[in-house]
């Protein structure tokens, strides 16, 4: 028999699962409401073919797109090795020392606010990218996802230490007993038996990714163009929702936002449900 | 017990999300950080001591959020500090977002100021029922880096410059190096302004930067060495180098006799009369310390 407190307690907490699950649908509702316009006439997809010229009565969304395409990805796969390696280093070795201080520095990360990134980045990273580049400003795909990844790893090496520790000790000694080298643990015992929180770290720093606005509308350059190279400026989804939040109400291009919060939580959704797939089908091997 | 503690933290979290998200002016939470990223944070209402006591001290209290134009900034920030002496019960807060923002939030009713460095247009005047109070005049200058040798351009080449027709500087007698064209977003008065009487309402070339404030603008061209964008005359200083055009300098004095072709005027618009403090706040610009202030931050005192 449960104490009376215990038994109040669950239910308040049930409510309060109930309520902000409540409110994630109910922002996907909003969502599809203020943008049935658009679904309706099947204009959405036209949107998310055209370009965004204003002047020329443009208001597609498709260099955004392919801008949010561009700048996520390349952050993730910029930051997953880091990651690894370094909550590699953090759950499997001692922790004493440097990986005491490591591991502290980056729970420590995961607290700054994007927009402290971004404006050391104007700062220091711009110009470095701006010399590397010999040409353009220096506001670019490469600079929005080099910072993008310097947000999301310390998410990633969190999740992915905390899963490296949950390994059962036995098996670890097991392994060091039949003389296996570190770099065999590490990939044929610790990786496969940790693998549902590696992809749990994935799932959350690629909603991160995707979700972060200020990093790429202060170092990313802003030019709704489809990006030729890494060293094109460009503009992000968030980045545009930021940018036209003040056209008039009833005018295309804020409807178009609403087509950018769609785009977002639908390529956001079949990502993760993408990466849960695939992380189904490499546990079942 | 401990389920119990965390219960009652998840409860109190619960409860200050849903005050916050009950809380009206969203968009003025979504344009504060863009504002205080690039511009200086408002500061304290408090005042230097060498500034004279005023004579009368009001004890009227209240609430005036200003948003919109980020030229306005500064004349603001400086503004609420002496008038936080005279109405030291008064909160005053700025944000910025541009002027399309700030004609739109006072329109709704979300801010009692909205600021515009640009003229409403008859429509956005007659939806909202706006009244407008045009207090200083400005100029839009093309701005380049300090080291950068170009200081004259002609208006063919301002608006080949920024269309993208001109793409190195050594076409304009400058080093051999790649132009970078910066400009603002469409909300900006100040990138209204500057295509339709810099530019003749030419169009940017289309991997133009884009900033979001007067502010970011200037720290971005303070930046790129190879850079040109466009500020408000009162944000130049020496971080960034005012381009003549058609051999006119875009200095104060040719802008007040408009030698110098692009200038606006900055308006503070309100929906309806003012009334109370937020007249008192817009009658203080008109005063002889409130275009001192104008004077100070670089502009041109109107009326």
């Amino acid at each position: 028999m449960q104490p009376r407190s215990e038994q109040a307690a669950e239910r308040i907490l049930l409510v309060c699962a109930v309520l902000s699950s409540l409110i994630t649908a109910a922002i996907l509702v909003f969502m599809l409401i203020m943008g049935l316009p658009l679904l309706a006439g099947g204009r959405i997809f036209t949107l998310a073919i055209s370009a965004w010229e204003p002047g020329r009565e443009l208001f597609g969304i498709y260099p955004m797109l392919l801008g949010t395409l561009a700048v996520a990805p390349l952050a993730l796969i910029i930051a997953l090795p880091v990651s690894l390696g370094t909550a590699a280093l953090i759950g499997v070795a001692q922790p004493r020392g440097a990986v005491l201080f490591v591991r502290r520095f980056v729970q420590l990360m995961t607290g700054i606010p994007t927009v402290v990134y971004g404006f050391v980045g104007v700062f220091l990273l711009v110009p470095l990218i701006r010399g590397m580049a010999g040409r353009g400003t220096g506001m670019c795909v490469l600079t929005a996802a080099l910072l993008l990844a310097l947000l999301v790893a310390p998410t990633m090496i969190l999740f992915f230490g905390e899963a490296f520790q949950s390994v059962p000790r036995a098996y670890l000694l097991a392994v060091d007993a039949i003389g296996a080298d570190r770099w065999q643990k590490f990939c044929h015992v610790i990786l496969p038996n940790a693998w549902r929180g590696v992809l749990g770290g994935i799932v959350m720093a690629t909603g991160r990714a995707f979700g972060d606005t200020m990093i790429a509308l202060m170092v990313a350059g802003n030019a709704a163009r489809v990006p030729q190279s890494v060293y094109d400026p460009v503009r992000t989804l968030t980045s545009h929702i930021a940018l036209i939040k003040a056209a008039d109400y009833n005018s295309l291009e804020f409807k178009s936002i609403f087509a950018c919060g769609l785009a977002l939580y639908l390529v956001a959704s079949v990502l993760v449900v993408l990466i849960r797939r695939i992380g189904r089908h490499e546990a079942a091997r | 017990m401990r389920l119990f503690k965390l219960a009652i933290v998840f409860t109190l979290m619960l409860a200050v999300l849903l005050a916050a998200a009950g809380c009206p002016a969203p968009e003025e939470e979504t344009s504060t950080p863009v504002t205080a990223a690039q511009d200086k944070p408002a500061p304290p209402a408090e005042v230097d001591d060498n500034v004279p006591a005023p004579k009368l001290v009001s004890e009227e209290a209240g609430e005036i959020n200003i948003s919109g134009g980020t030229a306005h900034i500064p004349v603001m920030e400086e503004a609420q500090k002496v008038f936080a002496v005279m109405y030291p019960n008064v909160k005053i807060s700025i944000a910025g977002g541009g002027s399309g923002v700030g004609i739109k939030q006072v329109g709704e009713g979300l801010v009692q100021i909205g600021n515009s460095g640009r003229a409403p247009t008859e429509e956005e005047i007659t939806t909202h029922g706006l009244v407008e109070f045009k207090w200083a005049i400005d100029g839009v200058a093309a701005v380049v880096h300090p080291d950068n040798p170009v200081s004259d351009l002609t208006k063919e080449q301002l608006i080949k410059v920024f269309a993208g027709e001109i793409t190195n500087w050594s076409e304009l007698g400058g080093a051999d190096k790649g132009i970078n064209v910066y400009t603002r977003d469409e909300e900006s008065g100040t990138r209204k302004v500057f295509v339709e009487l810099g530019l003749d309402d030419g169009s940017f070339v289309d991997t133009a930067n884009v900033v979001v404030s007067n502010g970011a603008m200037k720290s971005a061209i303070a930046q790129d060495p190879d850079g040109i964008g466009y500020v408000s005359v009162g944000h130049i200083d020496e971080t960034v180098k005012g381009l003549a055009l058609d051999g006119v300098a875009p200095s104060l004095e040719n802008v007040k006799s408009g030698a110098f072709g692009i200038s606006r005027g900055l308006y503070s618009l309100t929906k309806g009369e003012p009334e109370g403090i937020v007249k008192a706040f817009l009658d203080f610009l008109y005063t002889d310390e409130g275009k001192q202030i104008i004077t100070d931050k670089g502009f041109i005192p109107a009326g």
